[in-house]
């Protein structure tokens, strides 16, 4: 058993996976947890989307797919914010009208991408694929995510919680959530590696869901969602090692599945408890 | 966006004229973005440093549109509003807000201890974290509104009295000058309410003033010396026995009863 457990470990592409999952893990849960209490999957979900386009354009030239991505994903965050700003028209509308023309544009430009295999890592993920670059790009991501957290954690605490008293002391929370809409940006992007556009917001929005069944305190929600993120990324490696089975969709059952439990069984909470 | 930036936790200059009034509205006419007729016309009230008012009228007559404009939330025409001599939205660490229930996020997960430092970051602003000064100012308004044993505590955690009892808590660890409570008194039982106007009542007599909008007429004859009557116009203003006439109650119980307007509703 022990064995079992270590040896797919000993190889180098193993590890790096294992590492990408700690680093992007811990990065989404951090932010996922603002995500998930502020209500806001709809637009991580979105960003996830949009980025297609850029990601696409950066592969079919030569480019590094997280530089592609990232200038995509900011676009899409205050392009969402733009729209809805007079609220002319609501946010929602404005987030389902740039995350269906983004990702159109998307899939339109993925016709010219030559190699079938190509085009599933860039929808489903290939955390198995991931370079020593790529995993130097994660550890930058996931740091300058959990630096802007903690420097700005009093002005996230007190716009999700009442922004009317963040605008009368005058802080705006318009601002607080452009800065927010942009970590998420970078930080979907670099899950895209791990487990794909079609399922990066998973990992943005499944674990701190629920880490915020288990535990009312806002720290513990983010460090629970991280270890749920690690454990997940560890069965998709195995799954993938021996199984063959591709490891994006096993992290994401893999997380849905612990949600499911979490919300059946919850101490307390929990719908058999009820 | 870019005045509010400016403001957020910014050595704070603006301070307290002497001689002038803590509030000063002056033919205040505000329309909602998109409404076809006004939420206030032509407001004009001045409150002195020390008052305590009582701000009542009919549901939609528009004390929470005045208690946002005063508040900064919404964005008052130019020279409308003075808040100690200055425009309305350069004093903001002077006002102290207590929002409406339904504003606030109450599942949120923070301590009672952090919402009550909330207080606080108007005088600490980016990227400073609390000092003891801070702290020694948050422990003392647990303790004047009885919540230290619940401090650490998270908010979703409390009864409703106990919440309210949190933000009156904010406010005081923020030491404003004027305080703007939005329909504090709702649900709350007779206990909690009491210790509310008992804390208010400390405070108008270190010259802090307090503004407290609230649809429950029983109770302003014993707490408030002032009342005024809003129903987008300044109806009546003055002591609260010439204030609540028949006419008064009349109407805002009786004529406005079906209303179109439902101030906790749709408005911003």
């Amino acid at each position: 058993m022990f064995q079992w457990l270590i040896e797919p470990l000993t190889y180098g592409f193993m590890q790096r996976g294992l590492l990408a999952g700690l680093l992007v893990g811990a990065a989404c849960a951090v932010l996922g947890a603002f995500v998930v209490l502020r209500g806001m999957a709809f637009v991580g979900d979105a960003i996830a989307h949009t980025v297609l386009p850029g990601v696409v354009i950066a592969f079919l030239n030569g480019v590094n797919l997280f530089v592609g991505a990232l200038i995509a994903g900011i676009v899409t965050a205050l392009g969402i914010g733009w729209f809805s700003k007079d609220r002319e028209i609501q946010e929602d509308t404005a987030i389902g009208v740039m995350f269906s023309g983004f990702f159109a544009l998307g899939i339109a430009l993925l016709s010219r991408v030559r190699s079938y295999r190509d085009l599933t890592h860039i929808l489903f993920g290939n955390i198995l694929g991931i370079s020593a670059a790529d995993l130097w790009i994660m550890l930058a991501v996931t740091l300058t995510a959990l630096l802007a957290v903690v420097l700005f954690y009093k002005e996230l605490l007190v716009t999700s919680f009442d922004p009317g008293h963040a605008v009368a002391i005058g802080l705006s929370p318009g601002l607080v959530r452009y800065g927010l809409l942009v970590m998420l940006a970078l930080v979907i992007v670099s899950g895209i590696q791990a487990v794909g556009v079609v399922m990066v917001a998973a990992l943005l929005v499944t674990p701190a869901a629920t880490a915020s069944l288990l535990t009312r305190r806002l720290p513990r929600i983010m460090m629970l969602g991280a270890l749920f993120s690690l454990l997940a990324t560890l069965a998709g490696l195995y799954a993938s090692y021996y199984g063959g089975i591709p490891s994006g969709p096993t992290i994401v059952l893999t997380l849905t599945g612990m949600f499911i439990l979490a919300f059946l069984f919850a101490p307390g909470r929990g719908l058999v408890w009820r | 966006m870019a005045s509010y930036l400016a403001t957020y936790g910014r050595v704070h200059t603006a301070r307290p004229l002497p001689g002038e009034a803590a509030l000063c509205v002056e033919g205040l006419t505000f329309t909602y973005p998109g409404s076809s007729s006004p939420a206030l016309q032509d407001v004009s009230l001045c409150v002195q440093p020390g008052e305590k008012v009582a701000l009542v009228g009919p549901n939609g007559a528009g004390k929470s549109t005045l208690i946002k404009l005063v508040a900064g939330l919404l964005r008052p025409p130019t020279d409308t509003i003075r808040v100690y001599g200055h425009p309305a939205g350069s004093c903001h660490h002077h006002i102290g807000y207590v929002p409406q229930r339904n504003d606030v996020d109450w599942r949120f997960p923070v301590t009672v201890r952090q919402v009550v430092m909330m207080g606080r970051y108007t005088h600490l602003g980016w990227l400073k974290w609390p000092r003891p000064i801070d702290r020694e100012a948050v422990d003392r308004a647990l303790e004047v509104m009885q919540l230290t044993e619940l401090a650490d505590k998270q908010i979703s955690e409390l009864s409703g009295g106990q919440q309210q009892r949190v933000m009156l808590a904010r406010a005081l660890a923020q030491d404003a000058d004027l305080l703007l409570l939005d329909e504090p008194l709702n649900n709350l039982d007779v206990p909690t309410q009491e210790m509310i106007f008992h804390t208010l009542e400390q405070l108008a007599q270190q010259q802090r003033t307090v503004i407290v909008s609230t649809h429950d007429l029983g109770i302003l004859p014993i707490h408030f010396s002032r009342a005024v009557f809003l129903d987008r116009r300044v109806v009546a203003d003055g002591p609260v026995n010439e204030v609540l006439t028949a006419e008064t109650l009349a109407r805002a119980y009786g004529v406005r009863l079906c209303t179109d307007h439902d101030e906790s509703g749709g408005e911003v």
